[in-house]
């Protein structure tokens, strides 16, 4: 298993931490029972009842994010390769979210529609809506699974918890606060766990920095100096030339790869459906952007750090593997060497809360897709509300049960290697969506079977361009290590979806216009896609534009600070 | 559609952590302790740090009670 190999990490937790851990797992339940109360819809525990405040849904749309992945990812890489990793937040996150929010929300939001496949199935119809709603559905259960294996792993390295009885307990845990109180139990710990990581990292970050005699001393004790600049990033993304370096940052990451992501996954655009008015809704992912353009201050310097400080990493930095210390290990290794008990409690929670927030949203979009897009509109049509909401419930317990197994398929795969296999896959799919919703939303002629012929050809472009510059298939005919070629495969996919999608569109029937009111562009009136300014959504700082304007501009100026 | 008040829950969490996090930091540091972050007492200071956040969001709770929309339209199956 690689996620944490062989070496020790297990932290010297005290009975006071796991009592701080305990408090917050009850606190975490006792959201579960309280938001029981207020579920008495299918909406309610579907979509929280479209009922929450900006902060809120802003907040969770960033923490759906902030798994397992991302926090054990993003600290190994800046252990490996520095500042260069602040790409994926500001390049890869920060104008794809403005763009959701300023572009992309007023369709979603709009059309009332209650989820991303069921855009797709208004816009396009059925095939189109079919292929969109199994692929999420799938990759949701097999995220899931690997998230919650990554959970059971943690557990079971910090505490000495045996790996199934880990997977179970966690799997528990979420399955019961998020069949109880739905989404809007999920996104109430996606919030609490927000501030927790928060107050996790930020003490880890502050006395790593003492320790390396602040910004200055971790600048000279750096031993790769590459490392301390964002630019090129040739280490990063694989391309040696410095220039296609930087166009396949900009293009590949910055383009296609993330407005793939960030504004086709239902688990994330879900928290802005659940706002509670257009002008919240827009705002939802803009307000997440900020504390994403800050956030790398506390995961990836920590990175940075521990390659300096952390005697394990130190070595691997060096090129010596022999103290099984990998760099997904950072975090781990920080707190064992930095923090006392207490705030190491607080710390583990972070990390725990963190793992398993992921899980939730996983199944918490998925029971949405399933019940919606699946069960509703295929299966059985036309039963009351009650029924829906059942099948909800019913939907999440089985998610929780598949992502059990999925979980154990994961450890018996062996960690790391399949969760880049499923990133990988899932990508597939993004990039080619975008290409699709972009186009279907500002041009009203694109026909149904162009939708789904486009979303297939792009598939498969970005399967090609995988499998003939992936190594272990033996078939490399591109030689793009690094993140490379999921940033050429994306970008190409992209484009083939377009052209595809173009030609396609001349050849074959459009929708009548009167079908496409609020999904296109040309064909919603401008007071649709407006929002309201008055009440709640009254305020200059309440403009989504303004808002957005200003994380763009914030985003620059720390690059040109730290850049 | 009635949701309970975020705020008051953060308030809560952070209000208990805070206050055990400064009785460590006052009454249950060990030289080893100090010695692991750099010298700095850093349950006491996280500590403070929460107590600031859990009284922040109390106040705004307090100050502004508003928290969901309580009464929204149920949506009509599209």
């Amino acid at each position: 298993m690689s996620i944490l190999a062989e070496a020790d990490l297990r932290l010297d937790a005290g009975p006071i931490d796991y009592a701080l851990l305990l408090v917050y797992f009850v606190v975490v339940l006792g959201i579960g029972v309280m938001a029981r109360r207020s579920v008495s819809s299918s909406l309610d525990f579907l979509l929280s009842g479209r009922s929450l405040p900006a902060w809120v849904t802003g907040l969770a749309f960033i923490s759906a994010n902030l798994g397992a992945l991302e926090l054990m990812g993003m600290t190994a890489n800046g252990a490996q390769y520095g500042l260069a990793t602040v790409h994926y937040y500001w390049i890869g996150a920060i104008p794809a979210m403005v763009f959701l929010g300023l572009v992309m929300m007023p369709f979603y939001y709009g059309s009332k529609v209650r989820s991303v496949p069921e855009f797709m199935r208004r816009r396009f119809g059925k095939p189109a809506h079919l292929v969109n709603a199994i692929s999420f559905a799938v990759a949701q259960i097999l995220i899931a699974g690997i998230n919650l294996f990554a959970l059971a792993v943690i557990i079971d390295a910090l505490l000495g918890w045996p790996l199934p009885v880990s997977i179970c307990v966690a799997a528990l845990v979420v399955l019961a606060y998020t069949t109880l109180g739905g989404l809007s139990a999920a996104i109430y710990n996606e919030v609490l766990q927000f501030f927790v990581i928060v107050a996790a990292l930020a003490p880890l970050t502050i006395i790593g920095l003492i320790k390396v005699g602040g910004w200055q001393g971790l600048v000279e004790k750096v031993t790769d100096k590459e490392n301390l600049s964002a630019w090129p990033a040739t280490e990063l993304t694989g391309i040696d030339h410095p220039v296609w370096s930087v166009i396949g940052l900009v293009f590949g990451l910055g383009f296609v790869l993330s407005f793939g992501y960030w504004t086709t996954n239902f688990a994330e655009v879900q928290r802005a459906m659940s706002a509670k008015s257009m002008s919240a809704a827009k705002r939802t992912p803009i307000i997440g952007a900020y504390p994403k353009a800050l956030i790398p201050a506390i995961i990836i310097i920590p990175g940075i750090i521990a390659a300096v400080i952390v005697p394990e990493m130190a070595q691997l930095k060096a090129g010596d593997t022999s103290s099984g210390v990998v760099y997904n290990n950072v975090l781990p290794l920080l707190m064992r060497d930095l923090l006392p008990n207490g705030i190491l409690g607080i710390a583990i929670t972070g990390l725990l809360a963190s793992f398993m927030a992921g899980v939730a949203a996983n199944v918490s979009s998925f029971n949405t897709v399933f019940t919606y897009d699946l069960w509703q509109d295929y299966v059985k049509k036309d039963r009351p509300d009650e029924y829906y909401l059942r099948i909800g419930r019913l939907a999440t317990v089985g998610a929780c049960v598949l992502a059990i197994g999925t979980a154990f398929i994961a450890a018996a795969l062996g960690g790391s290697n399949i969760m880049d296999y499923i990133q990988a896959l899932f990508s597939f799919f993004n990039a080619p969506l975008f290409a699709t919703f972009i186009l279907g939303m500002f041009w009203k002629r694109m026909t149904p079977t162009a939708g789904w012929v486009g979303l297939l050809a792009g598939t498969f472009t970005a399967i090609f361009i995988y499998v003939i510059s992936e190594p272990s298939f033996g078939i490399e005919l591109l030689e793009l290590p690094g993140q490379g070629a999921s940033f050429l495969g994306a970008g190409l996919a992209f484009v083939v979806d377009i052209v595809v999608s173009f030609g396609v569109s001349l050849v074959t029937r459009p929708k009548p216009d009167s079908e496409l009111g609020g999904l296109v562009y040309s064909l919603t009136p401008k007071e649709d896609r407006a929002h309201s300014t008055t009440g709640e959504d009254a305020g200059w700082y309440r403009s989504p534009a303004l808002l957005g304007g200003g994380v763009l501009a914030l985003t620059t100026v720390l690059y040109f600070i730290f850049g | 559609m009635r949701l309970f008040d975020l705020r008051l829950i953060i308030a809560f969490l952070f209000g208990l952590y805070g206050v055990v996090l400064v009785v460590i930091g006052f009454g249950f540091t060990t030289e080893e302790d100090l010695k692991k972050a750099e010298g700095v007492n850093i349950n006491l200071w996280a500590g403070v740090a929460m107590v600031v956040l859990a009284v922040v969001f109390a106040a705004w709770a307090t100050l502004r009670p508003q928290f969901a929309d309580t009464d929204k339209e149920p949506l009509k199956e599209l």
